[in-house]
């Protein structure tokens, strides 16, 4: 594989607003197909927001830089052509739909993408296997399939909804924004675990995360920590474990007399 | 033209010289126009879109007296106030009839700069570039009350409130109806609040003759300037043969704060008609009411909120209880225009019917012309709870206590959004009293209260 | 799909699911706007007395009929049009619409498939309505309707066997005079209102219903209206009788061709419920809606309302209205019978420039009389969607309750949503809770469709689907698809 298929993801010097509020100051980011990145920070660092722009979320401004996924402007397209291109995201706080089904809501998801790649819709059959065959991905049982979308779904059974909806897009990039919220220890181990077995060469994971608990389960290639919009230092999985130690505020503080110097 | 409206059009071109007389220049400039627009209206008839209950051609048919020669009733000051908010430590006038009195107290020190309280037609001559803009500006002149209103008022109260101006003390005006005939009474108001003005006005309608019948035609008209904060509190405990039909209409600008709350302790019939027009945007609206009907009383409360611009909000609440043969009716309407865009309305009815002769009829409605907005409304009329009821009674509190303490509690809701604490103790206790029936034993005043 | 895949979906654990996941939308306008080239028998345009008597000597009415539509058509006469619905409607010239068409048939009463005119069969299998098709599997008993004539009822002799009686109401009239004689009129009189009084007068045919004491009917009935004539109105009626302990689900399409002008269609639905019998009433109302500047389509006024005249009656009524210009149309439920049981559920879908008045009456007269009252109002492009509805509990209804909920969904700056609902309790003992809400699409979950690759048009066709689930789980099965499908197609190029 040369670099340039190696190459998954490139942020360019991103910036981003909310509201007329500036979030993101420049953001840099290199992603590798194989590759497991994690991005931690502080409370309203902007690790939120840099996952709703990658994605496309209207709510945000672009104000500035680029991205580059696998050879596309992924800025200039629309929010489902950046799902058909294979970039995913697990909602932090995933979405209720009342009324629609599980089922219906993913044969359209499915149907929508193979119509991009001009492909003939799913039929029936082919489709409740491949609805079969992934559920297992999250141990998700049958009758949350029949429910309507994360409606009345606890916590942790959204988060492996999640995960199970991953399983079926098969992404080349999965955001994982905080899955870790809200679970306990069992969900916990499941959702990784089912992040764990879609992993490929070809793939990769972006793990967004206020702690280090979660990458006990998914190890992480790269850590980068982001305060104030910024990428403000990258390390190995050993960052995730000092920062589980001495908190944010040591980079806070390093980062504060920096921007005053 | 209407026969219910032709014996008024007809008293007034025959009266019409010793009406002007007796009034300002402004107001008489208004009522040409509105005899003319009187011969051409229909009045509505009983069971028509939005007159389910109240019957207007009944109230107006009857032959009543009408003071056009301002002849001096006898007004005992004293009788209101068995009824009265000790301590409410208000700014205090009177109007008997429609004619505007001043306590014996001099408030004009305490006032802030600038500020008027007093007379309609004593204003409308002084101050007459004031009165003669806002006069008659937002009361609408389609609709036969109000109109025949115009054409017959004489005098009324007027509240002035220039820019920045605050007035920290309620402003209370007490309405007396007082005459041996029958009486109709075009009661005036007109409330003109400029930019940052704040004031809270107290309303009290009384009925000092309690067998002679009452027509009131009320007809209260505030100005909302800029980032003003106007509270209303209309408060009626008139008597059994007082009907009223009260209009307050209210235009409200950028920013500004209005809350009118209707409270119906004891009367004949009353329909109250609150028309807010939000023309600006940033502005809150709230409307309360308390209905508690008896015997064969009517309460009638219609509500119309005309969102023009957005990011606003506006909120209702109604309650009404229904006892012997009493009706109640809400008709409540929130419109968001095109381009109002961002408004949150909310409105509520809810209502217990607790005898078996009383009847509700309710009619709330949504009319929404653009698509960024959250409304809802939710109405509701049933009995009190009969778990709770049990439970009390278990508990041995005897079954008419509990049922006593179970309609206060469901007032209190709407009871505690009174924001003057006094007057909302008061109104506590006045309820409670109500609910309790003492105030139908004394037979001394229109409120018929029991309290010497 | 194959047959095959639904059968495995079926199969599947999620038996409800199945009917979601057959929704392959077909994408395009309306699909029904064909017009039938069939040989058609048209009466002059106009009305007047001799209309009247000419279209009961065509039908060969007796005497009393004759004298029934006379005297609705005297009353008609002296009525003004209503005007307080919320609607904007135009001038209607009562003298430039036909009324009476009725398709040529080789032979007036067939018997058999074979006898029925090759082409209108043809009209009725585009319409997916095939009539061998219903005869052979589908299981659904189906009188078709063209223009104001009775094409054909399937399934008669068999139902014919347990006694129920499933025809065009000018067959009945024929066969059953004196149970049209009993209940026609006596649940919509015509002096009940403008649009009542003139079907009244003019009604040339519908569907008849009698299901007779203790008998559940094992199959759906059905019927389909097609207005195919140019300049003609439409005026149907329908009387259902369930007898004593009976049961029946009974089933109504509607669809039109695409014409530029208005077309008027003024249907009446009487329905009676004795003791402890249960009718369903579902609708699929989908006559064309005009193009998308508002030109043509259809002025639907429709009178319906079912008297639950005995004890343990129930009659539950579901709509879902997707199609007209106008739709002014409130079916309702006289609740007579002590613990009678009305229920609507509704769904009403306006786009461009739509005009839809619709809700219910749930009039309480029995004791323990319960009701419920479920509508669903989404609106989008220029139109306008209004929910009107009356809950009444008379002064003599002890213990009667109500539950209603109106949920308003706005798409698009320029449409109206209004809710008018009236709430006249005369007695102490009701209970009666009404909730209503406004809002617009949320604009979260059309992201998080996105986000998984699922386009913001059919994010809103998948939205707006689940929001009126409630209403759509009614439907018997084989509606629901279609109305799943309609909603879809009707607020196509709505967003965005």
């Amino acid at each position: 594989m040369s670099k340039q298929e190696k190459e998954l993801l490139k942020v360019t010097e991103l910036r981003a607003s909310i509201e007329g509020k500036e979030i993101l100051n420049g953001i840099n980011l290199t992603v590798n197909r194989g590759e497991v990145h994690a991005i931690m920070g502080p409370n309203g660092s902007g690790k939120s927001t840099l996952s709703s722009v990658l994605v496309g979320n209207p709510a945000y401004k672009v104000t500035g830089g680029s991205v580059n996924f696998h050879g596309l402007d992924l800025l200039s397209l629309p929010a489902e052509t950046r799902s058909h291109e294979g970039l995913f995201l697990s909602f932090q706080y995933p979405v209720e739909i009342p009324g629609v089904s599980m089922m219906n809501f993913m044969r359209a998801a499915v149907n929508a993408k193979r119509k991009y790649f001009g492909e003939a819709a799913m039929s029936a059959g082919d489709f409740l296997k491949l609805m079969k065959e992934k559920r297992e991905v999250v141990e998700l049982d049958n009758k949350l399939a029949s429910r309507s979308v994360n409606e009345g779904f606890s916590g942790g059974e959204k988060k492996r909804n999640e995960i199970f909806q991953m399983a079926v897009l098969e992404p080349q990039l999965s955001i994982l924004d905080e899955t870790d919220s809200g679970l306990d220890i069992d969900a916990l181990r499941i959702v990784a675990n089912g992040v764990n077995k879609l992993k490929s060469a070809e793939n990769a994971t972006i793990v967004i995360t206020h702690y280090q608990r979660l990458l006990d389960y998914i190890k992480p290639d790269f850590v980068h920590v982001l305060y104030k919009g910024r990428i403000v230092m990258t390390g190995g999985p050993e960052l995730a474990l000092e920062l589980e130690e001495k908190g944010y505020d040591w980079i806070k503080e390093k980062e504060d007399k920096e921007s005053v110097k | 033209m209407d026969k219910e409206l032709r014996q008024y059009i007809d008293f007034y071109k025959s009266e019409r010289d010793t009406i002007s007389a007796n009034s300002a220049e402004v107001l008489n400039a208004e009522r040409e126009k509105s005899a003319e627009a009187l011969g051409t209206m229909h009045v509505p008839s009983k069971g028509a879109e939005n007159y389910h209950v109240t019957d207007i051609p009944s109230l107006l048919s009857p032959d009543y007296g009408i003071n056009i020669k301002r002849i001096s009733m006898p007004m005992d000051a004293a009788t209101p106030f068995k009824c009265d908010v000790p301590n409410l430590n208000a700014l205090l006038y009177y109007q008997c009839n429609d004619e505007f009195r001043t306590s014996d107290r001099d408030y004009s020190k305490q006032l802030p700069e600038g500020v008027i309280i007093g007379s309609l037609r004593e204003i409308a001559e002084s101050h007459k570039s004031i009165i003669e803009k806002y006069y008659n500006r937002i009361a609408p002149h389609d609709e036969v009350m109000p109109v025949l209103n115009t054409l017959l008022a004489q005098d009324g109260v007027v509240v002035y409130l220039p820019k920045n101006s605050v007035v920290s003390r309620p402003i209370q005006v007490v309405n007396v109806q007082s005459g041996g005939v029958p009486t109709m009474v075009s009661r005036r108001m007109l409330i003109i609040a400029e930019e940052n003005a704040q004031a809270k006005i107290v309303l009290c309608d009384h009925s000092q003759s309690p067998d002679v019948a009452f027509l009131v035609n009320q007809v209260i008209e505030i100005h909302c300037g800029a980032s003003s904060n106007i509270e209303i509190y209309d408060m009626e405990e008139s008597s059994e043969t007082t009907r009223r039909v009260s209009g307050i209409y209210a235009r409200q600008q950028r920013d500004s704060q209005l809350t009118i709350d209707t409270i119906t302790l004891l009367n004949g019939m009353s329909r109250n008609n609150v028309k807010v027009e939000v023309a600006e945007k940033g502005c809150n609206t709230l409307l309360y009411g308390i209905g508690i009907g008896r015997e064969k009383g009517i309460v009638d409360n219609n509500t119309y909120i005309q969102h023009h611009a957005p990011h606003c909000q506006s909120s209702e609440q109604y309650k009404y209880l229904l006892d012997g043969e009493s009706r109640g009716c809400f008709g409540g309407k929130i419109y968001v225009g095109p381009g109002a865009d961002k408004v949150e309305s909310y409105q509520s009815n809810n209502n217990i019917i607790a005898s078996s002769e009383a009847k509700m009829y309710t009619k709330p409605q949504l009319e929404i012309y653009t698509d960024d907005v959250k409304c809802s409304h939710g109405a509701t009329t049933g009995q009190l709870d009969e778990n709770a009821m049990f439970y009390m009674q278990s508990r041995g509190i005897p079954a008419e206590k509990a049922r006593q303490l179970l309609m206060q509690a469901f007032m209190e809701e709407v009871v505690e959004r009174v924001n003057i604490d006094i007057l909302r103790d008061r109104l506590k206790q006045l309820v409670g009293k109500r609910l309790s029936g003492e105030m139908a034993l004394c037979g001394t005043c229109g409120a018929k209260c029991a309290k010497k | 799909m194959e047959l095959n895949d639904e059968k495995k979906i079926n199969d599947s654990a999620q038996a409800t699911e199945s009917q979601m996941i057959i929704n392959d939308v077909t994408v395009g306008d309306y699909k029904y706007g064909f017009v039938t080239d069939i040989e058609t028998h048209i009466l002059e345009r106009g009305l007047n007395e001799d209309v009247v008597r000419e279209i009961s000597r065509l039908k060969g009415e007796p005497e009393w009929l004759l004298q029934f539509r006379l005297e609705a058509y005297r009353y008609w006469q002296k009525q003004k049009m209503p005007d307080w619905a919320h609607l904007r409607i135009p001038e209607i010239d009562f003298q430039g619409i036909s009324y009476y068409a009725a398709p040529k048939q080789k032979k007036s009463n067939p018997k058999s498939m074979d006898e029925v005119d090759a082409d209108l069969r043809k009209t009725f299998d585009k319409l997916g309505i095939s009539l061998e098709e219903q005869m052979r599997i589908s299981g659904i008993a189906v009188d078709a309707v063209m223009d104001s004539v009775s094409v054909k009822t399937t399934y008669r002799e068999r139902l014919g066997e347990m006694g129920i009686i499933f025809c065009s109401f000018s067959e009945a009239v024929k066969e059953h005079p004196e149970l049209v004689k009993k209940y026609l009129g006596s649940v919509v009189p015509y002096r009940d209102n403008y649009f009542a009084a003139l079907n009244s007068a003019v009604f040339s045919d519908g569907s008849f219903v009698y299901i007779p004491k203790g008998v559940r009917c094992p199959m759906e009935l059905s019927t389909y209206f097609r207005i195919n004539a140019a300049n003609t109105g439409q005026f149907e009626r329908t009387l259902i009788v369930a007898d004593e302990e009976s049961y029946v689900s009974y089933l109504e399409g509607c669809t039109a061709p695409m014409r530029d002008e208005n077309q008027l269609h003024a249907a009446i639905v009487e329905i009676v419920v004795e003791r402890k019998a249960e009718v369903k009433y579902s609708t699929v109302q989908n006559w064309y809606p005009g193009d998308k500047e508002g030109k043509g389509g259809i002025y639907n006024f429709v009178t319906k309302r079912g008297l639950c005249r005995g004890d343990y009656s129930k009659l539950s009524w579901t709509q879902v209205e997707t199609g007209s210009a106008i739709t002014w149309k409130y079916p309702s439920c006289v609740l007579k019978g002590n613990n009678s049981v009305g229920e609507f559920y509704s769904v009403a879908v306006t786009n461009n420039y739509q005009q839809a008045d619709t809700g219910t009456k749930m009039i309480h007269i029995g004791n323990n009389s319960r009701s419920t009252i479920v509508s669903k109002g989404i609106s989008a492009g220029k139109s306008e969607n209004s929910y009107r509805g009356l809950v009444k509990v008379s002064s003599g209804a002890e213990n009667c309750r109500n539950y209603t909920q109106c949920d308003s969904l706005l798409l698009g700056s320029s449409c109206g949503a209004h809710t008018f609902p009236y709430m006249d309790i005369q007695n102490s003992t009701a209970v009666v809770e009404h909730e209503a809400t406004t809002s617009k699409i949320n604009e979260e979950q059309i992201f998080y469709c996105n986000q998984r690759g699922i386009p913001t048009e059919e994010a809103v066709g998948l939205i707006v689907n689940g929001y009126a689930k409630e209403v759509m789980n009614k439907l018997p099965m084989e509606f629901a698809v279609e109305a799943q499908r309609l909603l879809q197609v009707t607020l196509e190029g709505s967003v965005g």
